[in-house]
C-alpha cells in the first residue's frame, strides 16, 4: 500500500511541478506534512545532499525521499513514478514536433523560441553567478511580480580568482580549451577543498 | 540491441557528472551528445530547454526523453530517461543507508563550494556557445534580451516568455513575409 502511495504522490509531483528541480519542493513539503513520512528539517538535509551529489538535482531529491520511506524499492518507486508524466508528455510533444517540424508555422515559431531560450538560460546563468560568486540572494518583494536583490555576505574573492582562471583554460588556452567540462568540475572540487572554499 | 546500451549509458554518464540541476547538464550534453555523437544540433538542444522548462516535470528528465525519442523512438526515450536517473538511484541509496551526515563533511562542502564555481563559468561559456546559433539577427538579438533581463528581474514563469517568444517569431516571420510581397 505504502509503495502504491508513494508511486501515486510522486506522479502527482512530476505531473504538476513545472519548471525543473527545484519545484518540485513545495510538493515534496506537503507529501512530507500529508504523510508524515518525513519531517521539514528531514526534507532540509535531504535536499543538502541532493545539492551535493552527481545528478541531476529533482531526481536525487525524489530518490533521497523515496529510500526514507521504503528503502531501495521506494527509492525507485519514487524516481519511477515522479518521471513518468514527464515521458508521456514529452513523447507526444516530440512526437508533434517531428510531424510539424517543416511546417512554416513551427519553424517560424521556433525562430522566435530559440533567442528566448537561451535568454531564460542566461538569466539562470546570473542567478548562480550572483549567488555563487557575488553571495547575494534574490527575493519577491510582496505584491508584485518584481524580484529584489541583497548581498548576504562579502564578495567570494576566492571564487572569482578560480572562475577568472577557469574562463582563460576553457576559451582561450589551446591545450586546455578541448578539455572536457568534467576535468575542470574535478579540479575545482581539489582547489575547493585545498583552499577551504565552503569555509570549514 | 547496441543502440539502446549506448543511449542509456551515454546518459548515466551525463547523470554522473551533472552537479546541481538541469541547467548544470546543459554543458556536460553539449560535450557529450552534441560534439562527440552528433545525436542533436545546439538548436535542437535549445529547444528541448525551452519546451522542457513549459512541461511538466524535470527539465533534464524532459531533455532525456527528447533526446532518446529523436535517436530511437518511445523506447529510446524511455532507456535515454532511465540512463539518467540511474546514478543518482545508486548515489543517493549508498549514501543514505551509509553516510547520514554526508553534506555535513567539511571536506565535502569544500569541494562542492569549488564545484560550484566551475559550474558558474561552464553554463556561461554553454550561453555563449548558444547565442551563436540563436541570435542571428537584431530581432533575436531584441527577444533574447528582453527575455533575459525580464526572466532575471521578474518573478514569472518561464511559460510566458516562451509562448509570448513564440508568439513574437510567428508574428516577425509574417511581418517580413508581408514586406517582400
Amino acid at each position: 500500500m505504502t509503495y502504491l502511495r508513494l508511486f501515486w504522490e510522486f506522479f502527482k509531483t512530476g505531473l504538476f511541478a513545472v519548471g525543473g528541480g527545484m519545484a518540485t519542493l513545495p510538493f515534496l513539503k506537503n507529501i512530507g506534512l500529508a504523510t508524515g513520512w518525513y519531517s521539514q528539517t528531514d526534507l532540509m538535509n535531504m535536499l543538502a545532499v541532493s545539492e551535493s551529489t552527481p545528478g541531476p538535482i529533482g531526481i536525487n531529491m525524489a530518490t533521497y525521499v523515496g529510500f526514507t520511506v521504503a528503502g531501495i524499492p521506494g527509492a525507485v518507486i519514487a524516481t519511477v513514478g515522479e518521471v513518468t508524466p514527464s515521458i508521456i508528455v514529452i513523447l507526444i510533444v516530440a512526437a508533434m514536433l517531428a510531424k510539424f517540424r517543416d511546417s512554416k508555422l513551427v519553424s517560424n515559431a521556433l525562430y522566435g523560441l530559440r533567442p528566448a531560450s537561451t535568454g531564460l538560460i542566461a538569466a539562470a546563468c546570473i542567478d548562480v553567478v550572483l549567488q555563487v560568486l557575488l553571495r547575494a540572494s534574490s527575493s519577491t518583494v510582496s505584491g508584485s511580480i518584481m524580484k529584489a536583490f541583497s548581498l548576504v555576505g562579502s564578495l567570494n574573492w576566492r571564487g572569482l580568482v578560480l572562475a577568472a582562471v577557469l574562463l582563460v583554460l576553457t576559451n582561450w588556452v589551446k591545450p586546455t580549451k578541448k578539455w572536457h567540462p568534467i576535468v575542470f568540475i574535478g579540479l575545482s572540487a581539489v582547489v575547493g577543498v585545498a583552499f577551504r572554499f565552503g569555509g570549514v | 540491441m547496441n543502440e539502446y546500451l549506448d543511449l542509456f549509458g551515454t546518459f548515466a554518464k551525463v547523470g554522473v557528472m551533472t552537479f546541481g540541476g538541469g541547467m548544470a547538464m546543459l554543458p556536460i550534453l553539449q560535450r557529450e551528445v552534441v560534439e562527440d555523437r552528433h545525436w542533436a544540433t545546439e538548436e535542437e538542444l535549445m529547444d528541448y530547454y525551452a519546451i522542457g522548462q513549459c512541461t511538466p516535470g524535470i527539465i533534464a528528465v524532459n531533455t532525456a526523453t527528447f533526446i532518446g525519442q529523436k535517436r530511437k523512438g518511445t523506447i529510446g526515450g524511455i532507456v535515454a530517461t532511465l540512463g539518467i536517473v540511474f546514478p543518482s538511484l545508486v548515489i543517493i541509496s549508498i549514501l543514505a543507508s551509509l553516510i547520514t551526515n554526508f553534506s555535513s563533511v567539511a571536506w565535502v562542502q569544500n569541494a562542492f563550494a569549488g564545484i560550484q564555481v566551475c559550474v558558474c563559468v561552464l553554463i556561461f561559456n554553454a550561453v555563449v556557445k548558444l547565442l551563436k546559433k540563436s541570435v542571428i539577427d537584431k530581432r533575436t538579438f531584441a527577444i533574447f534580451l528582453l527575455v533575459m533581463v525580464g526572466s532575471a528581474l521578474l518573478n514569472l514563469s518561464p511559460v510566458w516568455f516562451v509562448l509570448l517568444a513564440a508568439l513574437a517569431g510567428i508574428v516577425l516571420k509574417n511581418l517580413e513575409g508581408g514586406a517582400m510581397k
